[in-house]
């Protein structure tokens, strides 16, 4: 028999299949990580005057880089400014997500497949054009919505989710419309029978559903704004609102290759990635019960 | 029951998504046919008379690199997402098909590379490959974008769905190697998933900044998401260069648009499926 768990007999095979995925990972993944956590607990010190070979040398300072990280006013500032942008995100891209979706599933509308596509087109955009494109849209002299100041400080926060929103919710509505398209029409044709609106079927029976791909497009999204760097960037030649530290990575960044500071940079990056991991266990902690209860 | 709905609210809604996705896109598309002078002065939906001269002067400028950086995005984009989707293809199998030990672990860790911000892993990549003189090098942004955990999950979903076991007992009772088994019978009944894990990839490295932003220093071998920020970054405060900078944004992403156009039922998010929804 080929053995009751009905696998392959035992062989080399699936390891040296694994081998590419494994070195990749080691090389890409795990040490520049170990590297991260050294450079993290170490510093520059200079002795005498830094002149001459020996006076700079590299030692262990322990948890001081990580400490001065956490209590640093200027990234602190930061994550502030990421919080808010991220909450309109978050809440703007996934709200229109899942409209566009159920929209898109209800039997009603017409011109869905046109909408899907125009939808999903700006995946196809990169966020660098993205940003430029809307940059230019919010300029003064060319904006076709005169009188707003798009650029200005309180607004600034809006106008650079908006172009987050726009890149972001036709994948995440396309995640959502494949999963409700694999579910059974039968599945609802029961409660249409009864006479459910296709507005209480939405709410009552589809949303349910989607909960754990809403989750997932919740987590990733939650990941992806902590780390926005690209719009920012690609916004600042736009306007002298935007400063070089407007969001955490964007002072990693200038630490790294501007300052020439990599040990800030490690310990900053560190930060950053112990608070998208406990952001996005935390989450799924809060909702595993809802998330995963009835389907195991 | 049977009085179904007219629909204008819902179309509506929708197709006022439809255009607010447009709206950049239709605007750079209008504003890249006028001329410096048409820019300001013409209304903003008034299609212009200078596409031909905007593109010309983008052919003209710096001897053509901008063509250069496209050409640069193909071999990024199209041979990191190959090797991409072959790695995570041939993973996917291993995972799927076999019972070994060490399996979930080996599962685990690599997925758990999916939870890691890049951001954490740009800096030292770059310090890393600066150490060994290969820091401004096309591989310092092939290489790092290989590996892709999300894509080695959707082929493990993919191949349980899809290779039947039965079929590699036939071929193992033939005699066939296990090598031969994953060219010969798995991957080719992975190819519609390949093809999905391919586009996927090639949009995500097509469309990266930071990666490369970091790593590279000589702009002949800047992408065009790396040489459009810096056009943009030298020409945001000279409105005479704006034309410049709107014509390269309409064409970087004309080569996306069509790919996305043509491959469209390829573009899905669920690989558990069999056959092609919707």
């Amino acid at each position: 028999m080929a053995g009751a768990r009905g696998g392959a007999p035992r062989s080399a095979a699936p390891y040296l299949f694994l081998t590419p995925a494994i070195v990749l990972f080691t090389l890409f993944l795990a040490v520049p990580i170990g590297y991260t956590v050294y450079l993290a607990l170490r510093r520059t010190r200079v002795s005498g005057l830094g002149l001459g070979r020996g006076s700079r040398r590299e030692v262990f300072v322990g948890l001081d880089n990580l400490r001065a990280a956490v209590t640093d006013g200027e990234l602190w500032a930061g994550w502030l400014r990421v919080l808010g942008y991220g909450l309109i995100v978050l809440v703007v891209m996934l709200g229109l997500a899942l409209l566009f979706a159920l929209l898109l599933d209800s039997a009603h509308v017409r011109l869905a497949r046109f909408s899907r596509i125009a939808i999903f087109l700006p995946y196809a955009v990169p966020g660098v054009v993205a940003s430029l494109m809307w940059g230019f849209l919010y300029l003064p002299s060319l904006t076709p919505l005169g009188g707003l100041e798009f650029l200005s400080p309180s607004a600034l926060t809006y106008s650079m989710a908006n172009v987050a929103v726009w890149g972001g919710t036709g994948f995440n509505m396309l995640v959502l419309y494949t999963n409700l398209r694999a579910i059974p029409r039968s599945y609802y044709e029961a409660a249409r029978m009864d006479g459910a609106s296709e507005l209480a079927i939405a709410l009552r029976v589809k949303i349910p559903i989607l909960v754990p791909a809403l989750i997932l497009t919740m987590v990733f999204s939650i990941i992806a704004t902590l780390q926005v760097f690209t719009e920012p960037t690609a916004l600042r030649p736009f306007t002298n609102t935007i400063s070089s530290t407007w969001s955490p990575l964007m002072k990693v960044y200038r630490d790294a290759f501007v300052t020439g500071d990599l040990y800030s940079a490690a310990a900053t990056s560190l930060v950053i990635a112990a608070i998208s991991l406990v952001l996005s266990f935390g989450f799924l902690r809060l909702v595993r019960g809802r998330a995963f209860g009835e389907s195991r | 029951m049977n009085r179904r709905p007219v629909g204008a609210l819902p179309t509506g809604l929708l197709v006022l998504g439809a255009l607010y996705c447009l709206l950049p896109v239709s605007w750079v598309l209008i504003s890249a046919s006028k001329s410096p002078g048409e820019l300001f002065t013409l209304g903003t939906l008034t299609p212009g008379t200078g596409l031909l001269e905007n593109v010309r002067e983008l052919d003209a400028y710096r001897d053509g690199v901008f063509w250069r950086w496209m050409l640069n995005s193909v071999v990024y984009a199209g041979g990191g997402a190959l090797l991409s989707t072959l790695v995570s293809a041939v993973s996917g199998f291993a995972l799927a098909k076999y019972r070994f030990p060490g399996r979930n672990l080996i599962f685990n860790v690599l997925i758990g590379g999916i939870l890691v911000p890049s951001v954490v892993l740009a800096v030292p990549q770059y310090l890393l490959f600066s150490k060994l003189g290969m820091a401004d090098t096309y591989w310092a942004v092939l290489l790092p974008q290989i590996l892709h955990p999300y894509s080695i999950y959707l082929a493990r979903v993919y191949a349980s769905a899809a290779v039947p076991d039965s079929l590699l007992e036939a071929g193992r009772i033939d005699g066939a190697s296990e090598g031969r088994l994953l060219w010969r019978v798995g991957l080719p009944l992975m190819v519609p998933g390949m093809v999905t894990i391919f586009l996927f990839q090639f949009v995500a490295i097509w469309n990266n900044f930071l990666l490369p932003f970091i790593m590279l220093g000589d702009d002949g071998k800047f992408p065009l998401t790396v040489g459009l920020y810096t056009l943009l970054a030298a020409g945001a405060n000279q409105p005479s260069l704006y034309n410049l900078i709107i014509t390269g944004a309409l064409l970087s992403i004309i080569p996306l648009i069509a790919l996305f156009l043509t491959m469209q039922r390829y573009w899905r998010t669920d690989l558990s499926g069999g056959a092609v929804k919707g």
